[in-house]
């Protein structure tokens, strides 16, 4: 035996493939005296960045003397805490762009943004959106992309070929269901792979529980509605009862929104409940589909009930921290992103799934067929906006409580009582009264 | 993570004294300003501030002080009791197949094979690689349905399980990944360990007609009691804290399911829950030394002298 053992070791030959997909963050350089640089800062995803890259081209070549830089901010729930992190650290890009609704009433925009009020566009924008990028002191927010319905997307090839009409209310739903199940198709598709999609359902409702109970957002901001309750028990029930009967996709837990969005494109999948903003994804993957998706709302148990869910476009803020030359640059870099040539860009780039709201931006020629489903409910005014733009009360874990009732770990109604909880830590951290 | 302990020898103390007693009268005092001023900067007043926030409810703009509200939450919160048995499940799992593992490779390693030194990298090379990286690699082998694991396993006609999605598996998958990528410092303090064994004994024992089994039971575990006392608290730390790893390949999810302390906290502060993610912390800090302190103490006195 060696009495005195050596240990050499000579080589680690190590390879591990990490892909990193990192943006590059695009910068023109040059001299010049009187020469801005701003940033902005956007969602990483394909259409922000194209958005992003586009607009800022433009908005270069008509501004010379201003440069902008994209940061790239991180998605879903590191977005709000990164947000919220370089505000109050004085970190935050000269223009952001960000959720309006209850995610901006958690800015504390008061002390935290700069007041847009005055800008010429203010008085363009539609009341109901103005609502959600306000406080009681001032308009933070200028729009960027139209508003959007939260429903069903599905492919009308499977539709005509079962011969089957678009559901009225949740039982047609169910049974359109089983026949594309019957015909050997993935009826609905569920990807709770990427979490956020699996509380579609529950946030598409909402338009159905207002028909219901008008005033249901108010009391459950006073905390006197409850989701363990009827009528908002029924979307938790509605969740758990398409994975009850056997209707989703084999790959639910593990599926991504992108490939969701390709089976409903593609018709691999009938069905498959998303926002309809999500026709630009489509419009990037699978660009010979666009118009084979069809739109309706989430159907309610009564049809009468049944009406489109709205949100609100999200926004481009600019921080306090943003002064001098840089604020005026930033300021013009928002009015340009609304002006006739952003508004272009918007309508290519983002394509309008729901009307704009503002008066300055007007539907381009070539809108996407799932359009023309839902004007008849803005129409006929069936339409209410999401609840996270009518209450500021908003869990945060309300993905993962939904991949439990989606999958049948939780019962929903115990799914819907651990919500309330949820919903409750949120609402004292808000301070709002009677929590 | 992958800080090497050495194994501590039987420091002799008749000499230790002097030394330290000639060192003292070697520098001014206020040599340890600089040292002292950094460990209060951003060390003890952190320390205190969290304790003070965990007390409050925090916006990061302003804090309202509201008692022990926090951690009441914090208990009743039917995602941190599971949170809390998950976490424990974790760290026992992946402590004790690091211990056993980790001494039978490195009894293995430090006996006479071929190509000893090349295995020896090989067992250390997960070591290397960013546990972020190892996530996100492990979370697309394992995909059940276009991962390669369970392409290979329907190659000879097994349905793989949805390893990360199935909520009764998905905590163990990350912990079985866990071991592997931590089984390296395992091993290597353990060889350490060994090695530092007398030969003598080996040899006395062989004369005596041990048999290898013998040896290992009555020379080789006894004497790398301290090897195995730090591989126990190392692994069972990193184990009670983890997050890194579970959060790139679960998330925590499927919904709950694999949640544990560290992303329970995370999700909290991601919320913008301040106060009650740095109660969080607290509580944290608070359980892994009320388990480490008693263990440690435990397991040093069964430490014997080579």
């Amino acid at each position: 035996m060696n009495s005195h053992s050596k240990t050499r070791i000579t080589a680690v030959i190590g390879a591990a493939a990490i892909v990193a997909a990192s943006l590059a963050a695009c910068s023109a350089g040059g001299g010049g005296d009187a020469k801005v640089t701003i940033s902005y800062l956007t969602g990483t995803d394909v259409t922000n960045a194209t958005m992003a890259h586009d607009l800022i081209a433009a908005f270069e070549k008509q501004n010379p003397n201003i440069t902008v830089k994209l940061d790239a901010a991180a998605a879903g729930g590191s977005a709000d805490n990164d947000v919220k992190t370089k505000l109050s650290t004085g970190t935050m890009s000269d223009v952001f762009f960000y959720n309006s609704g209850s995610l901006f009433q958690a800015l504390n925009a008061d002390t935290k943004l700069v007041d847009l009020s005055d800008q010429p566009w203010a008085k363009s924008l539609t009341s109901d959106f103005k609502k959600t990028v306000s406080t009681k002191k001032g308009l933070y927010g200028g729009p960027l992309g139209a508003s959007l319905g939260g429903g069903v997307l599905y492919n009308y090839g499977v539709y005509k070929k079962l011969g089957l009409s678009v559901p009225k209310d949740w039982k047609e739903f169910i049974s359109n269901s089983e026949a594309i199940k019957a015909a050997g198709i993935t009826p609905i598709e569920a990807t709770y792979g990427d979490t956020w999609t699996s509380q579609i359902i529950i946030l598409a409702d909402y338009a159905n529980i207002e028909a219901q109970q008008p005033n249901w957002a108010a009391d459950y901001t006073a905390n006197k509605a409850k989701y363990s309750d009827q009528p908002a028990l029924t979307s938790f029930q509605h969740l758990s009862e398409i994975h009850e009967k056997g209707l989703l996709n084999a790959d639910f837990a593990s599926a991504t929104n992108a490939q969701g969005l390709k089976a409903v494109a593609e018709g691999t999948a009938g069905q498959y409940p998303m926002l309809s903003a999500l026709i630009s994804t489509i419009q990037q993957n699978s660009p010979d589909h666009v118009n084979d998706v069809g739109f309706f709302p989430l159907p309610a148990d009564k049809a009468s009930d049944t009406q489109l869910t709205v949100w609100q476009p999200s926004a481009l803020y600019i921080p306090r921290t943003t002064t001098g030359a840089k604020l005026d640059a930033a300021k013009k870099f928002i009015a340009f992103a609304l002006s006739k040539k952003g508004c272009e860009l918007q309508g290519k780039d983002l394509p309008p799934s729901g009307p704009f709201v503002t008066s300055l931006c007007a539907l381009p020629s070539n809108v996407p067929a799932l359009l023309k489903d839902m004007t008849p409910y803005f129409a006929s005014k069936k339409t209410a906006p999401a609840l996270e733009f009518l209450s500021p009360v908003k869990g945060p874990n309300l993905e993962a409580i939904c991949v439990q009732v989606g999958e049948g770990i939780t019962s929903p109604k115990d799914g819907a009582a651990l919500y309330d909880e949820d919903v409750k830590k949120q609402a004292q951290q808000l301070g709002l009264k009677g929590w | 993570m992958t800080t090497i302990i050495a194994v501590p020898k039987a420091p002799s103390k008749r000499r230790l004294g002097p030394d330290l007693n000639r060192l003292r009268f070697h520098y001014p005092q206020w040599f340890f300003i600089p040292a002292m001023v950094l460990f209060v900067v951003f060390f003890a007043v952190p320390t205190f501030a969290s304790l003070y926030f965990s007390l409050t409810r925090w916006t990061l703009f302003d804090a309202q002080f509201i008692g022990i509200d926090n951690f009441v939450n914090f208990f009743k919160d039917p995602q941190l009791s599971q949170g809390f048995v998950h976490t424990f499940i974790y760290g026992v799992v992946t402590s004790l197949a690091k211990v056993v593992l980790g001494f039978f490779i490195a009894v293995f390693l430090t006996s006479p094979v071929l190509g000893r030194g090349y295995l020896r990298a090989v067992v250390f090379f997960p070591v290397l690689v960013s546990t972020v990286g190892i996530g996100l690699t492990f979370k697309s082998l394992l995909d059940p349905f276009h991962g390669i694991v369970n392409g290979a396993l329907s190659a000879f006609g097994i349905q793989g399980p949805g390893w990360l999605t199935d909520p009764n598996g998905a905590l163990l998958t990350v912990a079985a990944v866990d071991i592997w990528k931590g089984l390296g410092v395992a091993v290597l303090i353990f060889i350490a360990g060994i090695v530092a064994i007398p030969q003598e004994y080996f040899e006395a024992a062989r004369v005596d007609g041990a048999n290898t089994w013998m040896i290992l039971r009555r020379i080789t575990i006894p004497l790398s009691y301290p090897a195995i006392t730090t591989v126990v608290i190392l692994s069972l730390i990193g184990g009670l804290r983890s997050f890194d790893l579970i959060w790139t390949m679960t998330s925590g999810g499927p919904g709950f399911t694999s949640d544990v302390i560290g992303s329970v906290i995370y999700k909290m502060y991601q919320a913008g829950f301040y106060g009650l993610s740095t109660a969080g912390n607290v509580i944290l800090i608070v359980v892994v030394a009320a388990i480490l302190v008693p263990l440690s103490r435990f397991l040093t006195r069964r430490e014997v002298d080579l």
